[in-house]
């Protein structure tokens, strides 16, 4: 297994928001973490790179159990970690964002450079000085994916990437995922748009109220629409 | 003409310094969000390490080479202070970092003076800028023309390092959000270590540099520290660029405000300093904060009235404290006195900071003022004590409410700023305007009435309004206009839109706690028979900043276990040794690793967690205090 996360659970100050979280990604997987609006997707992803102060359970990220190391620690390992907000640094360049996530080559992981990242994402690369907050919200999703993928990570933990986007850029990122996935890099993503998941996960897991209540294939999930309709939105 | 010219210069070459020590207070706090009070102290030691470097090494390698060594060498003293004392305390609130940093600041004037003594040390010419450059009659020491052309190469080197090096690039995203550069594989902490060793060594260099032109003497960094605050906030926090031009602004007004206004010269450079702050909050070059910023009330612990247990312990300990003057002499009586006077002044201040969130540097202005208005009321006015009282602490009410007008259109640490550039110009008022407030002399023969003038009935009267002021206090917090300031304080927003006028709120909270530390101020005249400039000075704002951070700033009655811990320690230990800012300042930094919640903060916790052990509930849901018992 690529990422094993075991009873893991988080609080935010008195409030418990992950209750005995569990999942599997195996290699080159794309996994789909569903749920609707305040159902513990990103705090999961904070839980697991070690941004939530108060968390318990077990982590093992290619064979190592990750959960008591700090978050630079973690993210230099492999994982890497894609924030919903996106936090860009508004104030760098679309370079200089880049520049800020590049770590060195990992054996077993695909390398990106600026030029392969421009490929992906055409627009980035036409606007190399532009600050990063004089971007539209399409563009800064992308750059904040580019900035993440410089770190050439093994594993993604991707935010809801289709968040606010216009249909045309969902297309783009639809694209660029899968040429992620075929490069060899594994993929959670948590989404709330069960189309979107449906274009490029293997497998999904449906989280709400902290709490794991699905896992499968999108076939086996496809032919329980009982739990597609009492869990996500459509 | 030539004159003005050379003057000009004269402040150009200051201004480099001024930069260099600015600029690395910037760097530091841009990206750690600490405001390092000891980089006045780092400055100063590099003054002194170079002083010594260059007498030991010959030649005109020694001399460029002991400034460059003495500066690595106080870069290195930084690394390990940050260390070992701030990643302890990155996430205790704010202030707190002020406040180690202060202490560090008291160790280090005490060191200095062990190490090489107290005399004025005056330093090597520098070789190759001995002479004087003649400019139409007038004479430039070559060395300024040096320092002049020395500020821009250090602006271009620094711009050269945040834009073009992979380290700056991370500072840069570091100063914006730093979490996200740790979940982008950066460790963070020596990203922090290393910007912290580069402001140090900029402020150390600035030090440094200084030895052909000024004496190094011990009171160097409060000198500058004060200025380079000024420098930073004019220019904007973080911005580099601005503490240049800041830097140069602040140097050419010194120069020609001496010449042109040569009575209010010190005041001119905060008086601008308070436009700039009322214009453009955040600085000229400065970018407005966005980010909420901790509020120091949040605690797990919510206030609540004492109880009446609590209550007869508190009278309880009142009456012990007032069967003092039964057994103890005359010295013991008149530190009593002062103590209970710095408590009024501690909880006039504790009630602006906790219950506000408005950190006052410079509220000994109140402080003095109300004592100024004693002396005025009188020496010449002659009016009997009784009515002095009353009417003094009035002289700190109205200064409350001008200056505390503009101040509370601010917030955070510029509101910290403007209220010590007012207090600095109040200062300067008192200092210079000689014929009414007898300038450095101060105005002497203030004696109390005879029916307070023994020592003993001094000590009640003190005592007795000190408790009078506290109780009057604590109803304010429990109070509906207490739980309106409160609400201010933690949420702007969300107050205003309940329709709380928040700055009319935090402008009666000011001119509150301005009028109470006026009346302390009142009584500190009778006590001393005198009133100096000091009076209104920093140190004293300090002092009293750092009695309620002692106490707990997060606690209701912080202040007044602070004021009396702090200041029986303090007049306890000058009585002791000649190193009491050493042990002072070394003990504040222990209390601020150790109890980062002060002291009355550890009590409450440690009775918390005394009365959690025994129900097993849920660790979770902080039990009320209330039903512990």
């Amino acid at each position: 297994m690529k990422l094993t996360v075991e009873g893991l659970n988080s609080h935010y100050g008195p409030a418990h928001i992950l209750f005995d979280i569990g999942f599997e990604v195996a290699d080159g997987e794309v996994v789909a973490l569903l749920g609707r609006n305040g159902a513990g997707k990103s705090t999961t992803f904070r839980s697991i790179v070690g941004l939530m102060a108060q968390r318990s359970g077990r982590i093992v990220f290619e064979g190592r159990d990750v959960s008591a190391r700090p978050t630079h620690e973690i993210v230099r390992g492999g994982l890497g970690y894609v924030p919903e907000e996106r936090r860009i640094f508004t104030d760098l360049t679309v370079d200089e964002n880049l520049e800020v996530g590049r770590q060195p080559k990992r054996a077993n992981a695909p390398h990106w450079t600026r030029e392969k990242l421009f490929a992906l994402f055409p627009n980035l690369g036409e606007m190399k000085n532009r600050p990063g907050g004089r971007m539209s919200g399409g563009e800064q999703q992308m750059l904040t994916i580019a900035r993440t993928l410089m770190g050439n990570p093994s594993l993604v933990l991707l935010d809801e990437p289709s968040e606010g986007l216009s249909p045309k850029i969902v297309e783009q990122m639809v694209d660029a995922i899968r040429t992620m996935k075929k490069e060899g890099v594994s993929i959670v993503v948590s989404e709330q748009n069960l189309h979107f998941a449906r274009l490029i996960s293997d497998r999904a897991y449906i989280i709400e109220r902290g709490r794991i209540c699905f896992g499968g294939t999108m076939v086996e999930l496809d032919a329980r629409p009982d739990i597609r309709d009492a869990h996500l939105s459509l | 003409m030539a004159f003005y010219v050379v003057q000009f210069l004269t402040g150009l070459a200051s201004a480099a310094s001024l930069f260099l020590v600015a600029s690395g207070l910037s760097i530091i706090f841009g990206v750690t969000r600490i405001v390092n009070f000891a980089h006045g102290a780092f400055y100063m030691i590099g003054a002194y390490v170079a002083f010594t470097l260059t007498e030991r090494l010959s030649g005109a390698f020694g001399f460029w080479g002991g400034i460059v060594m003495a500066a690595i060498a106080v870069a290195l003293i930084g690394v390990i202070v940050e260390m070992v004392l701030l990643r302890r305390i990155y996430h205790a609130p704010e202030l707190f970092q002020l406040l180690a940093t202060f202490g560090l600041t008291l160790m280090v004037e005490d060191i200095v003076v062990l190490v090489w003594g107290p005399d004025d040390l005056v330093g090597r010419r520098a070789p190759g800028f001995r002479g004087a450059v003649d400019f139409f009659g007038q004479n430039i020491p070559s060395y300024d023309l040096f320092l002049i052309v020395l500020g821009p190469v250090v602006l271009g080197i620094l711009w050269l390092l945040f834009q073009r090096t992979r380290w700056g690039v991370l500072v840069r995203a570091a100063t914006q959000d730093r979490d996200m550069v740790a979940a982008l594989g950066v460790n963070q902490k020596w990203l922090f270590t290393s910007v912290f060793a580069v402001g140090v060594f900029l402020a150390a260099l600035g030090g440094a540099l200084q030895i052909p032109r000024d004496a190094v003497h011990h009171a160097m960094d409060l000198r500058i520290i004060v200025e380079v605050f000024v420098v930073v906030v004019i220019g904007g926090l973080g911005s580099i660029v601005g503490a240049f031009v800041a830097a140069v602004l602040v140097s050419e007004l010194n120069a020609f405000g001496i010449l042109i206004f040569p009575k209010i010269s010190i005041i001119l450079v905060f008086l601008v300093m308070a436009v700039v702050l009322i214009v453009r909050p955040w600085g000229l070059f400065g970018r407005p904060e966005a980010a909420a910023r901790k509020t120091p009330g949040l605690t797990v612990n919510p206030w609540r009235p004492l109880t009446s247990n609590e209550r007869l312990a508190a009278l309880a300990a009142l009456a012990m404290a007032a069967t003092l003057p039964l057994f103890a002499g005359n010295y013991a009586l008149s530190v009593g006195s002062e103590i209970a006077i710095f408590v009024i002044f501690a909880v006039s201040l504790h009630f602006l900071m906790s219950v506000g969130g408005l950190a006052s540097f410079g509220h000994a202005a109140y402080f003095g003022l109300g004592a100024y208005g004693i002396a005025f009321l009188a020496k010449m006015a002659g009016l009997p004590m009784i009515v002095c009282l009353l009417l003094g602490p009035l002289l700190g009410c109205v200064g409350a409410a001008v200056f505390g007008f503009f101040a509370v259109q601010l917030s955070g640490v510029y509101f910290a700023m403007l209220t010590l550039a007012f207090a600095q110009i109040v200062w300067s008022i008192a200092f210079q305007w000689v014929s009414v407030t007898g300038g450095d002399n101060g105005i002497l023969g203030v004696w109390p009435s005879s029916w307070a003038a023994s020592p003993s009935r001094f000590y009640w009267l003190s005592l007795g309004v000190a408790a009078l002021v506290t109780v009057a206090l604590r109803i304010a917090v429990f109070s509906p206009f207490g739980y309106a300031l409160r609400a201010t304080r933690d949420s702007p927003l969300r107050s205003e839109a309940i329709g709380i006028d928040a700055k009319r709120i935090q402008w009666t909270a000011f001119v509150i706690a301005g009028t109470t530390a006026g009346i302390g101020g009142a009584l500190f005249a009778y006590l001393k028979g005198s009133v100096f400039p000091d009076n209104l000075g920093i140190s004293l704002s300090v002092d009293a900043l750092v009695m309620v951070l002692l106490g707990g700033v997060e606690t209701v009655s912080g202040a007044v276990i602070g004021a009396i811990v702090y200041k029986a320690l303090n007049i306890w230990l000058v009585s002791q040794t000649d190193l009491s800012k050493l042990v002072l300042g070394g003990f504040i930094v222990v209390i601020v690793v150790v109890f980062p919640k002060g002291i009355v903060g550890m009590l409450e916790m440690l009775a918390q967690r005394r009365s959690k052990a025994s129900p097993p509930g849920s660790p979770l849901l902080a039990k009320p205090i209330g039903s512990a018992e």
